[in-house]
Order: C-alpha cells, then structure tokens, then sequence
C-alpha cells in the first residue's frame, strides 16, 4: 500500500489527513506536502493518523520536521491518533512529549493551550 | 534450522517487500502474532539504515536479510556492506551528514525500544543487526 494525502481546512487549522504506510520510500511525500503547507503560510496542522497503518522512524523524522517549521512560524503541529501500535512508537522514541496527540480531529481542531 | 534469505538492491521501495517478507516468515516460524508488528517495525528500521548506509557510502552491494527458523526462536539479522574503521567516525560533518546521524539513531532507538534481544556489530566489512524472538513452532496437527 501507498501513500495518500488530503488536506482541508477548518477555521484556521490546516488538517492533513494521511493513509497508509509512512517509511522511508513515503516519508519524502509527507515531508514534501508538510513542506508545501507551511511555505503556502498554514502554520497550524493537524495531522489525521487514523488511517496510517505503518509509521517508522523516517516518518518520525518527518513530523518532528514539520514541527520544527510551523514553530518557526509560531504554529502548531498535532497529532490525531488512537491506533496502539502506531501510539507505541512515539512512546519508545520519547516524543509523546514532543507531540500534543488527540483522540479526534474535532478536539485537535478545538485545542488551543 | 530453516533460513531464507533475501538480498535487495539499496533502495527505498524495497524496504518494504522486506517488511512483508519477514512477517510472513516470522508468522510461518510460530512467533506470536501480538510480536508481528514488532518484528515487522523492527525489520523495516534495520533495513532502512542500511539502505542509508549503502546509499550515502555509495555501496553498490545488496543489502542483506537473513530470517532464521531455529527450534524455540526465530531470528532476523540484516547485514550491511558499510565500512567503519572507528566507532563515530564519519566523514566531517556538514548539516547534511548530521541529520543523516540523526536519523540513524532514531532507527536504532526505535529497535532497542522494541526488541530485548538485539546484537549491533560493525567493523571494516561492514554492520550487523541481529534481533531474536521467541517462537513456539505450531505442532502439525493430522485429524
């Protein structure tokens, strides 16, 4: 399976909804639509990982990227996420404190803190 | 002892017919199917490193996968063609070599987070990731 990417915007949060397996022959394709979004000024992302069924490290990578640019921007990067296996690999990588991961798009749309 | 072997040119898209090679293998060999998203994560981390290895060394070798069957474990060791002469030496460093190391770790970080037992050797042939799992062989069942 491949890589698919949509994105929409609700208020003044951009959601990138992605599916699929995010490793290392994908990952240039999120970094790249990640990329896009900020230098298009959209500096508030949710990321929807409900439907992700393989995420590495090189994905990982990605994000943590992304996050790097939006807060250069003063933005925000969240995750959308309840999938223990994909939960498990923030976990062991330490970046659940690194990544604000909600339970629906609704409530990451929604959070501000 | 049963092994397959799999040899695969340095490349991003292949990673993960390794992925799902392993699985299948680690799946016939009677690991437990709660460990089989670990042990395909866990593959797939090993193998993109050294798909990195091999492409930024501009090693032309395949990388190598071998998935051994043995009696009450079952274990996957993925060797690379990269020489090291020294631990951290690389050539010195611009930005893009140290978001190269970087990754790199983070491949490792995620299999020693995720498998007890795992075996990291290099030398001057090149690494070795060795990572074992427990198995209990489905006994053939004639009714």
């Amino acid at each position: 399976m491949d890589l698919s990417l949509s994105t929409r915007t609700v208020g003044d949060r951009t959601v990138v909804e992605v599916g699929g397996e995010i490793d290392v022959y994908t990952a240039p394709k999120l970094r790249e639509q990640l990329v896009e979004l900020v230098n298009d000024g959209s500096f508030h992302l949710v990321v929807d990982m409900e439907g992700v069924d393989f995420l590495d490290s090189t994905g990982l990578g990605v994000l943590v990227g992304g996050l790097k640019r939006v807060r250069a921007h003063e933005g925000s990067l969240r995750l959308v996420c309840n999938q223990e296996r994909i939960l498990k690999i923030f976990r062991i990588t330490g970046l659940t404190k690194v990544f604000p991961i909600h339970t629906s798009v609704d409530e990451a749309v929604a959070a501000t803190d | 002892m049963a092994t397959v072997e799999l040899r695969f040119s340095a490349l991003p898209e292949h990673v993960r017919t390794a992925r799902l090679v392993a699985a299948a293998v680690a799946r016939r060999a009677g690991v437990d199917e709660a460990v089989l998203d670990e042990v395909r994560l866990a593959v797939g981390e090993a193998c993109t490193r050294a798909v990195g290895l091999h492409q930024s060394g501009g090693i032309a070798a395949p990388v190598k996968v071998l998935l051994i069957e043995e009696e009450k474990q079952f274990s996957i060791e993925v060797g690379d063609e990269a020489p090291r002469s020294a631990p951290g030496d690389r050539a010195p460093g611009s930005a893009g070599d140290d978001a190269e190391a970087e990754e790199d770790e983070m491949g490792l970080a995620v299999i020693s987070g995720l498998v007890d037992d795992v075996e990291v050797t290099a030398g001057e042939h090149g690494g070795l990731i060795r990572m074992t799992w427990p198995s209990a062989p489905p006994t053939a069942v004639l009714a």
